[in-house]
């Protein structure tokens, strides 16, 4: 009986997993009702309700928080552990330290987020967590690399497999990016509040550096990594090929360095930092759809669970969608269509084409593949996981249809002139035009976050039915 | 070498990863800060003085930038307008810089003497009683709020440190003097900072209300100076030009 019943919960540590797994979940909701909640502000500003904690300028950056580093890393957290597990045939070499980045990670999240909420902030966008927060994720995030380094190194594999060099590439990006964007002074050992080290022209060339690659590789290269094991797994197919993932990891994290300052074209940097960085955003299309080419067509001669299989349709959705977006952002990073788009709620929506239709719908995807595993059962619900897609496809194009508009259509209200050579349009006439376009926004958002609850409720109910003890 | 080697050797994949990712920052940040005409050279940039630093950390603290951009770009309509298009030069004592990415409202880089104080501390307390399509959250604690100021120096200090030229000593004092004017040395002053800070409060009355020294008395006075320290009269495009 002990020697047949070997289970998978020894040979992995599935534990650190299935924490991570949940809160994943937990961080979306709550994530995302923040979100709907700020949304709903922009359109209606008496739910500030005169309390400063939850201003739209306090609770932004709880939102991002919240999405990008509570759901989104905590996404990562559990399928980097998982991903690199069985690829590896390796157990993660410690558990204690497995369950330190958990524990750490997750005070992180919670700690920015009162921060944010009292005011302290570095007034820099997905970078707000004042000095002490910054220093626990350089520790929290040294120990990831170590765990996740040296369970590489005990694997029982030849090969590192694919997906584990885009995660191995997103764990350096982010610890060299954290430090250098957080160098800062603080005002004495008790204060919250510190100065960034750098100023002006240059302190904003190292944050967009910074707020370029935490979408370079905090939320792509990482959820490629993602992508190439859940997406193979689901469909029962080797990855499409191989030469390609090759030439695009390389030309992806070579290449996405160059780009953050095309969110500063215009502004007072010099022109050539403005235009080097809008060639290397061209470039950046190919090894972007490189990714995109290789997910699906891993599909090839399978392509009848597109009907079938509600999980690979979240994947393969997700994967055009980052094609989608990975297309739009070269062509917002030309410096003519970056003249009307800049500022606009334009970009707002390509991040959320990025967040919601890449990421979010690639973690769903998995982590309806991964779960059942997690805890030796099946899902629920099928039904359940088919509707959440619509929800979370509809909310997708609700919002970002909603945010087109308003964008294009604030950039071409403030550029324009009437015959006499005059502005045609007061800045509050820009605003009074986007009402209705916010409130379309916020309603795509609660369907978006709707299909989050549903999930979590079929995940529940599937959780309740498996066990975490037998193979 | 054969892809094979770096799939079998994960020390060799960090490497390789960090020379790729090390490249495009070491190309286009670093010399930022050893090209002298990235930031143009012009007169009348100063720090801020300690109430005008207080403001600014208020708008900090609210999240002002992630509505409103302080960064006007050579566009015809956005010299209409906001006026002149900023300088690398006028934000190179904002540490952090606070361009912004999003004009959910207007661009502040240069609404400074726009709006009457009475007008500005009325905006931020109510802002749709003077703008009803605003969707600006009110604020009306900053004029309720008395204006904490104990670690003032500690953050002129802190300033310090990062390399702006608040003076702690005689010989920086005079190095100001020379720089910036003595009225202006005198307000970048760190020992001195507490009287100068309430001396400004006083003189300019930002919140409308003389007897209460505010957030709001401190936020008006960083809005009010936003975008007025260059004279532009005194230079011609073709000048700054030459910077870009």
């Amino acid at each position: 009986m002990t020697t047949t019943s070997v289970t998978n919960t020894e040979q992995y540590n599935y534990d650190v997993i299935r924490k991570f797994a949940i809160m994943t979940l937990v961080w979306g909701v709550v994530g995302m009702l923040v979100g709907v909640y700020i949304a709903s502000e922009l359109a209606f500003p008496a739910l500030n309700f005169d309390i400063p904690y939850i201003t739209f300028g306090r609770l932004r950056p709880v939102h991002t928080g919240a999405v990008i580093f509570g759901f989104g890393g905590s996404a990562l957290f559990a399928t980097s552990y998982y991903i690199v597990q069985r690829t590896c045939q390796a157990r993660l070499f410690s558990s204690g330290l497995a369950s330190f980045t958990f524990w750490g990670w997750q005070s992180i999240i919670v700690l920015a987020a009162l921060g944010d909420v009292m005011g302290y902030t570095q007034g820099r966008e997905y970078a707000e967590m004042e000095w002490p927060i910054d220093l626990l994720i350089e520790v929290v995030w040294v120990g990831y690399l170590v765990l996740f380094v040296g369970t590489l190194m005990k694997r029982k594999q030849p090969h590192i497999y694919v997906a584990n060099w885009f995660y191995v590439a997103f764990i350096l990006a982010t610890a060299l990016l954290h430090t250098f964007n957080n160098l800062a002074v603080p005002v004495s050992l008790f204060s919250m509040k510190s100065y960034s080290l750098f100023s002006g022209a240059q302190d904003a060339m190292t944050q967009w550096w910074y707020g370029h690659n935490a979408v370079g590789f905090f939320l792509t290269a990482a959820f490629l990594g993602m992508m190439y094991y859940f997406v193979p797994k689901q469909a029962g197919r080797p990855v499409y090929s191989y030469r390609l993932s090759v030439l695009h990891f390389w030309a992806l994290i070579f290449l996405y360095m160059w780009a953050g300052a095309h969110h500063l074209h215009w502004t007072a940097i010099p022109d050539w930092t403005s235009t080097l960085a809008a060639t290397f955003s061209i470039m950046l299309l190919l090894p972007s759809w490189g990714g995109m080419v290789n997910g699906i067509l891993t599909l090839s001669g399978a392509w009848d669970k597109m009907r079938t299989d509600p999980i690979i349709r979240f994947l393969i959705v997700s994967l055009s969608f980052y094609g989608m977006s990975t297309f739009e952002g070269p062509v917002m990073s030309l410096k003519d269509v970056n003249a009307l788009s800049h500022y606009t709620d334009w970009t707002i929506g390509h991040v959320h084409s990025g967040a919601l239709g890449w990421v979010a719908m690639v973690t769903f995807g998995s982590f309806y593949h991964m779960i059942p595993k997690l805890w030796n059962t099946k899902m629920f619900s099928n039904r359940l996981i088919n509707i959440h897609f619509w929800l979370a496809t509809i909310g997708i194009l609700l919002y970002i249809t909603a945010m087109w508009i308003s964008g294009i259509m604030q950039g071409l209200m403030w550029r324009a002139f009437d015959d006499f050579g005059n502005l045609q349009y007061a800045f509050i006439e820009s605003v009074a035009a986007a009402h209705n376009l916010y409130i379309m926004r916020a309603v795509g958002g609660l369907f978006f976050l709707s299909g989050m609850v549903l999930m979590c409720y079929n995940m529940y109910k599937t959780i309740k039915s498996g066990s975490t003890e037998q193979a | 070498m054969k892809h094979d080697k770096i799939e079998r050797n994960v020390g060799i994949l960090i490497i390789l990863t960090m020379l790729a990712i090390s490249a495009g920052g070491l190309v286009e940040i670093v010399p930022l800060f050893f090209i002298k005409e990235t930031v143009e050279k012009v007169d009348g940039v100063r720090p801020y003085s300690p109430l005008e630093l207080r403001g600014r950390d208020i708008y900090i603290r609210e999240g002002c930038y992630l509505c409103h951009s302080q960064m006007i770009r050579p566009f015809r309509d956005e010299a209409l307008r906001y006026g002149h298009y900023s300088l690398a030069a006028e934000s190179k004592y904002d540490h952090p810089f606070q361009w912004g990415s999003k004009r959910t409202g207007p661009d502040l880089a240069r609404v400074g003497g726009k709006y009457s104080n009475d007008w500005q501390t009325q905006h931020l307390t109510a802002p749709r009683s003077l703008v009803p399509q605003s969707v600006m959250p009110n604020y009306p604690w900053l004029s309720k709020t008395a204006l904490d100021y104990s670690d003032i120096q500690g953050r002129m200090k802190a300033l310090r440190v990062t390399g702006v030229p608040y003076s702690n000593s005689k010989a920086e004092f005079d190095k100001n003097v020379k720089d910036f004017g003595e009225e202006t040395a005198k307000n970048l002053h760190i020992p001195d900072a507490e009287k100068n800070l309430i001396a400004q409060a006083q003189a300019g009355n930002y919140d409308t209300n003389p007897d209460k020294l505010t957030e709001m008395d401190a936020l008006v006075s960083y809005l009010q100076l936003l975008g007025t320290m260059v004279d532009f009269r005194k230079y011609d495009d073709d000048y700054f030009a030459k910077f870009r």
